[in-house]
């Protein structure tokens, strides 16, 4: 009893447990169980290295790749690599004093650390680089504070006066030298760079951390984890990371969707053979005999508003579609703005991804007239040149956030449409709650043919899988 | 008995018997020892799932059960089955005058009982590491029936009564996460995510498993094997693509890994027709 206190005093325990909340506010399922599984590990475990106990969190609270960015984000708030300038710094502090702190960000200082960096973004060294980020927040993103600990860290002030982006080309150089050719250099050093931006990222937070508790930080810093992302508010990289993810969703839902085939397939007892078979075993029906079921597979019409707003979404709508194409009898895809193109032919079977994204991206041209979406108008046009792709076994999906600048919405062309076709869906990348705000028709369309939302990825798969299912 | 002393130690006995295993993997390795917790591995394909498992039992010095899993699997195939065969001409060979519940208590004995993989596993009385391969192939109904064994190691035989173990086996289970497990199979295990590694250690497990291979090679085989991770294939190549590869460039006596040899044995690496195109356009390989 008196240990148990004393651990209690240490603040070891609360620590743990403000962790287990933390992850469980971020979405993760974490019961007791394995809240007692992770002491367990823990007790058998030397704390003698911070990535033992990493990797003991990991092993036991963890169940799920996906959710890995939000546990490491998470662990490293509540785990800190480093308290505030780190053991080094310490080190280091007696030749700077001298220098005061005006000498650690000026001018000079900036140039010399950009040297500094360029020579690590170009040789790849992490370790270095780590140490880099942390400098680099404490040097240049620190926000003084009218107040003690009213003081805060911005990693976007560092970014914005060390500015990393310059020294691309400088990187693609080295990079070129090394006998890389120019597009992967290219790739090459806006990861590097993007690996960095991140790191700097979470330096800052550690700082704000460490100064107003992890608890404040958790709840406002956590991005959510790359298939649980909005599309509309993803960034480069993250539409980047999510295209990656098309082929082994794909992949995965096909296999999951032959299994559930397969479990279906027994149709109807077929008397007569079961009957033929027993005769072996004296007639005794030891095995019993099916008819086959036939499969029942979709026709599929997928119309998409591929303007700015939500081009994004409908790329991914369209790689998924594609490529579980041998789950549906066929697929045709048109794009609109405020006019209709199809793009059937750019998906060819065992296409590549990259070029299927470029060659979509080309032909938006053809999808606008002026340029401003119409969401009637498209639905005329579609009505007026492709009508001959719908018909009683085809499924009609709409892919767009119904925002149609205020035009004439021609509802009477999509009741039509939506006749005509078996089944007919819109997916709308928008929040439920946004529905209906500013010029969103979506109360208007969602009255004819059923509206889903569908923001992330996880949310993309379940609708395509129960379509084709 | 305990399985590692640490995890350092862990490594250090999978090392022995070569297989490289990173920190996080050996810490994993060294908990389902010391926890007596099964352990879900999960991870694309070739990165040495299955192997981690044969590792834990050569050095360990156990045997290793495996069941493998498939579509379809049932308990008949995975835990255990009446021989119902030889019941039958158990049956037919005893005298007619004997009473029928002397014939039953004969026919459901440890003689009639066939054991399948885990009941094997539970049984053995020495050191077992029970492997459960691709357990995601299975379907759903399977995994009610690991939530038994992998929980409190028992199997309930109805006729037999429940057979517990004699002694924890360390289970391994792997999966392709080619569906999501239920949440109370992934509650009862560890967790291990094992993924491509660092050309580092890559160069060493390379050189390990192809001894002959030059070093120079070795180094142009895994900076070009780092490179083709970083274009967006269909499949990257994974670490017994690797492998494969330095086998091949050893067998066809290639000494230097130049763009004409790359171009020649790519097929070994890359399985996809568009993933080969893509690769010789992005690496501008010359034909």
């Amino acid at each position: 009893m008196n240990e148990q206190r004393a651990v209690h005093r240490s603040g070891l325990v609360d620590r743990h447990i403000s962790f287990l909340e933390a992850l469980r506010g971020a979405g993760l399922a974490v019961s007791l169980a394995e809240d007692l599984d992770a002491i367990a590990a823990l007790t058998a475990l030397e704390w003698s290295d911070r990535s033992v106990i990493h990797d003991a969190y990991a092993a036991t609270l963890l169940k799920r790749q996906a959710q890995r960015p939000t546990f490491d984000a998470l662990f490293d708030l509540y785990f800190p690599r480093l308290v505030g300038e780190g053991a080094r710094a310490a080190d280091d502090s007696n030749e700077e004093a001298g220098e005061g702190d005006g000498a650690r960000d000026n001018a000079q200082a900036l140039q010399a650390f950009q040297a500094e960096l360029l020579d690590a973004l170009s040789q790849d060294d992490q370790q270095r680089l780590l140490q880099l980020a942390a400098e680099m927040v404490g040097r240049f993103g620190a926000m003084p504070g009218r107040g003690p600990g009213l003081s805060s860290w911005s990693a976007y002030t560092a970014l914005q006066r060390v500015s990393p982006q310059e020294l691309v080309d400088q990187i693609v150089q080295a990079l070129l030298s090394e006998g890389r050719n120019d597009d992967e250099a290219q790739r090459v050093a806006g990861r590097r760079l993007g690996a960095f931006t991140r790191q700097v990222e979470d330096d800052a937070r550690r700082r704000i951390a460490e100064e107003k508790g992890p608890d404040h930080v958790a709840n406002v810093a956590i991005r959510p984890s790359i298939d649980r992302l909005d599309f509309t508010s993803a960034r480069r990289s993250d539409l980047e990371e999510m295209r990656r993810e098309i082929y082994p969703l794909a992949r995965r839902l096909a296999s999951r969707l032959t299994q559930e085939h397969h479990a279906r397939r027994r149709g109807p007892l077929d008397f007569r053979r079961t009957v033929r078979a027993s005769m072996s075993t004296g007639g005794v029906p030891l095995v019993t005999h099916h008819k086959p079921k036939r499969p029942h597979r979709t026709e599929l019409v997928v119309l998409c508003d591929v303007s700015g707003s939500v081009a994004n979404f409908a790329q991914f709508t369209l790689l998924l579609v594609f490529a579980l194409r041998d789950q549906f009898q066929k697929v045709r895809a048109f794009t609109f703005i405020d006019h209709v193109h199809e793009v059937t032919h750019h998906f060819t079977p065992g296409a590549d991804v990259v070029d299927v994204m470029a060659d979509l991206a080309a032909s938006t041209a053809h999808a606008a007239l002026w340029g401003r979406t119409n969401y009637g108008r498209a639905l005329t046009k579609f009505e007026e040149n492709h009508a001959d792709a719908l018909g009683p076994k085809s499924s009609l999906l709409i892919l767009g956030d119904a925002r149609s600048n205020y035009s004439d919405l021609h509802a009477d062309v999509l009741s039509r449409l939506a006749g005509t076709a078996r089944h007919a869906w819109w997916l709308n990348p928008e929040a439920a709650r946004h529905w209906g705000t500013g010029d969103s028709a979506a109360p208007t369309y969602g009255a004819i043919i059923d509206m889903v939302e569908c923001r992330n990825l996880t949310q993309l798969g379940e609708f395509v899988h129960d379509l084709a299912g | 008995m305990t399985w590692f002393a640490s995890p350092a130690d862990a490594a250090a006995r999978l090392t022995a018997v070569g297989y490289l295993a990173d920190p996080a993997t050996a810490t994993t390795t060294f908990l389902a020892g010391a926890l007596e917790k099964p352990m879900l591995v999960e991870g694309p394909a070739g990165v040495g799932k299955t192997e981690l498992a044969k590792a834990v039992a050569r050095a360990t010095g156990a045997e290793l059960v495996r069941l493998q899993c498939y579509e379809g699997l049932d308990e008949a195939r995975a835990l255990y089955e009446w021989n119902y065969k030889k019941q039958l001409l158990r049956i037919q060979a005893s005298a007619n005058d004997q009473e029928w519940s002397a014939t039953h208590d004969d026919i459901f004995t440890e003689e009639f009982l066939l054991t399948r993989p885990l009941l094997t596993a539970i049984r053995r009385e020495e050191p077992t590491v029970l492997l459960i391969d691709e357990v995601d192939k299975t379907d759903v109904e399977v995994e009610g029936l690991l939530l038994e064994v992998l929980s409190d190691f028992q199997v309930t035989i109805p006729e037999l009564g429940t057979v517990e173990a004699i002694r924890r086996p360390l289970v391994v289970l792997t999966s392709n996460a080619s569906r999501e497990l239920s949440e109370a199979v992934k509650r009862r295990c560890l967790y291990l995510h094992l993924d491509y590694p660092d050309a580092e250690r890559e160069r060493e497990i390379v050189a390990s498993q192809v001894p002959g291979l030059d070093d120079r090679v070795a180094e142009q085989l895994v900076a070009t094997i780092g490179r083709l991770r970083e274009l967006e294939l269909k499949k990257a190549p994974s670490i017994a693509e690797s492998v494969d590869w330095a086998r091949t460039l050893i067998a066809l006596e290639i000494r230097d890994l130049d763009d004409k040899a790359i171009n020649d044995t790519l097929g070994v690496v890359l399985k996809h027709a568009s993933d080969h195109d893509r690769a010789i356009r992005e690496l501008r390989l010359k034909k």
